[in-house]
This record gives structure tokens, sequence and C-alpha cells, in this order.
């Protein structure tokens, strides 16, 4: 057993290690706090900030978050609360993808934005939010718009990529170069009170869910707006489908889309 | 024949949610769109008993029409 090793055993409590235990053995050891997270989860042990996500995942599936990495696409809305839940959730590498810097409009809604920071780069923020809230997720921040052109580079090394975009057009060029690389995708959007969920998983198309009638790029949003209750109940369910499709969980929405109605209390499943 | 229009989100505003009606032969989903006023713009999702069909989709007798509109927003 090596010095870190006896060094975490003999600081676990109860089976979990606390954050200034971490940190202690980081400084001592030489390594980065993912790797001392590695070293206690392989051991059956618990980082003491997960103690709440037992039973809901083990240890062994802790590992696993710890070990992936999750594209989200766009860091706005959807994005902000995904970027949140899934630092918090312990997945150990986010990249964060989106070409803009918060503005006024955004306070409404957009959880990384804040007054103080109008004018950040959006992965930037999100950089950040994930330092002080999770030390052990790495945040790999692109300051770009996501395209078919750089789609493949950017999800390079991606377990599950997360549509947080605000087009179309865009959404169909991400659902593509996933089907291209057998990467599973959870998509979300939103208009007001209604959103929806799906995921494409490895030989699935969801393009039937993402097309319209018309020609714009845009939806209802562009009438409706987006509150902030919309994209917190639509980025929480991707959350829930990117942990479930990490754990190789049956119950995803693999074949069926989500739709769902927050004037109504009204929840839609749609056979794809 | 009989056709079930179902509505859904923000195009509940001002319509029923469930109507059934009377059409006659021939009836293409965007004459039950233009009959609607709905946008054809707004639409995204458009299905005939759970199947994903186009606007023009010739309906028959019994058919259940549920129409969506183009969620965007992230």
């Amino acid at each position: 057993m090596s010095q870190l090793d006896a060094y975490l055993k003999a600081n676990a409590v109860d089976g979990l290690v606390s954050l200034a235990s971490q940190q202690d053995a980081a400084r001592h050891f030489d390594v980065s706090f993912a790797k001392v997270e590695a070293a206690i989860l392989k051991h059956g042990l618990c980082p003491a900030r997960y103690q709440r996500n037992r039973q809901t995942v083990t240890c062994a599936g802790q590992l696993t978050l710890l070990g992936s990495t999750v594209a989200v696409i766009g860091c706005g809305g959807l994005g902000g609360y995904l970027i949140e839940e899934l630092a918090r959730l312990g997945v150990g590498t986010i990249v964060a993808i989106d070409p803009d810097v918060f503005e006024e409009h955004n306070l409404n809604r957009q959880l990384l934005s804040r007054v103080a920071n109008l004018g950040m780069q959006k992965v930037a923020a999100a950089a950040q939010r994930v330092a002080e809230i999770n030390p052990a997720v790495n945040l790999v921040p692109h300051c770009a718009a996501f395209g078919t052109a750089n789609g493949r580079e950017l999800l390079s090394g991606v377990t599950v990529a997360v549509d947080a975009l605000d087009n179309r057009d865009v959404r169909l060029e991400l659902a593509a170069v996933c089907r291209e690389i057998g990467l599973p995708m959870v998509h979300g959007a939103i208009a007001g009170w209604y959103g929806q969920v799906a995921t494409q998983l490895p030989g699935q198309d969801i393009t039937p869910c993402l097309s319209a009638a018309g020609d714009g790029p845009k939806g209802v949003e562009t009438k409706l707006g987006n509150p902030s209750f919309t994209p917190a109940v639509v980025a929480s369910l991707q959350a829930a489908e990117v942990c479930k499709v990490l754990l190789s969980h049956e119950g995803t929405l693999s074949g069926r889309m989500l739709s769902c109605n927050l004037l109504e209390m009204e929840f839609e499943e749609i056979h794809l | 024949m009989q056709v079930t229009v179902k509505l859904f989100a923000s195009f509940r505003t001002g319509r029923e949610p469930i109507v059934s009606g009377q059409y006659p032969a021939g009836t293409t989903v965007a004459d039950i769109v233009a009959q609607k006023e709905i946008p054809v713009s707004e639409i995204g999702i458009m299905l005939v008993n759970h199947r994903h069909v186009a606007l023009d989709r010739v309906l028959v007798d019994g058919d259940v029409l549920a129409i969506f509109p183009l969620l965007g927003g992230g």
C-alpha cells in the first residue's frame, strides 16, 4: 500500500474522507486533488462531499463519474445549471463550449451570470464557478461557436455531449457530429413555460424531434422568452440523463422525448 | 371523417387543447394548421398516431394529430 493510501485510510471516518484531509493529502504527497479523489474512491471510501450521493451513486459509480468527460455545448440558461449540477455530481472533466459573453438580459435565468461579471466570457465564468465548488473537477473552456467544422475536434475525448444550444441549426449539426463519432448526446430545449428533453445514443437518430416545419433556426422562445425556472427544470432532467448514461443505467429517454409544460404541469412522452 | 387534433404548449393559447372534428376526405395536416391559424414557422414536431409526419400528410378517419411548437432556446 502506498503512503497516500495509508494516509487516506488512517484519516477516513465512517468511510468518509473530509475535504481538509483530501487537501492535506494533495499537498503532502504533491498530487492533484482529483488524483487523491480517485485514490479515495478506489479504496471504497468516499470523499465527504459526496456522502449524500451515496445509495444514488455508489463509490464505484462515483469513480466512473470522476473519470468521465462531459461536453456542455452552450453555457447560457441550460448550460449554467448543467455545469453546476455536473460539477457537484462529481464529473471529473467538463468541456464548456460557448462563444458569448454575459449580457444584462441573461441575468433573469443564467445561473453563471452576475451583475459583477457582465461582459465576461461565459466559459471563463464557468471555470471560475467550478473551481469554487469542486476542486476535483477540471473545466476545459472553449470560447468558440460549435459547428460541423470544429465539432469533432471539440468533442475529442468526450464521453457524453449535452445540447444546451439556443438554435435548431447548430443542434442538428451537433446531433450529426455525435452520430458520426458514436457519442451519446442529451438534448434539451426551452421556450417560455415549455421544454423538451431527449437522449440520442450511438446508432440512434433524434433528428425528427429537432426538426421543424419552417425554415428558421429559432423557435417560439423568440416570442415567449425564457423565465428562470424552465432552464433549471430542463437542465436538471438532462443532468439526470447524463448521470444514467455515464453509469450505464437503464431507464434513459432512449427512443423517447419528454415534453414538459410547466404552465399546466403536464409531461408528455413522445416516441421517436 | 373524424380527426382528433391535440395541441401542445403555446399552441393552446386561445385554442382548445383537444378537439375532435369532421373533415372532408383528402384533408392534410397543412389544412388543419391553416384552419387553426397556427404559423407554420412556429411548428416543431407533428405526429399522426404517434408517428412523425410532414405538412403534406393526408389524414384518414380516426387519425389523432398532435402538433408541438418548435422550442429552440437554451
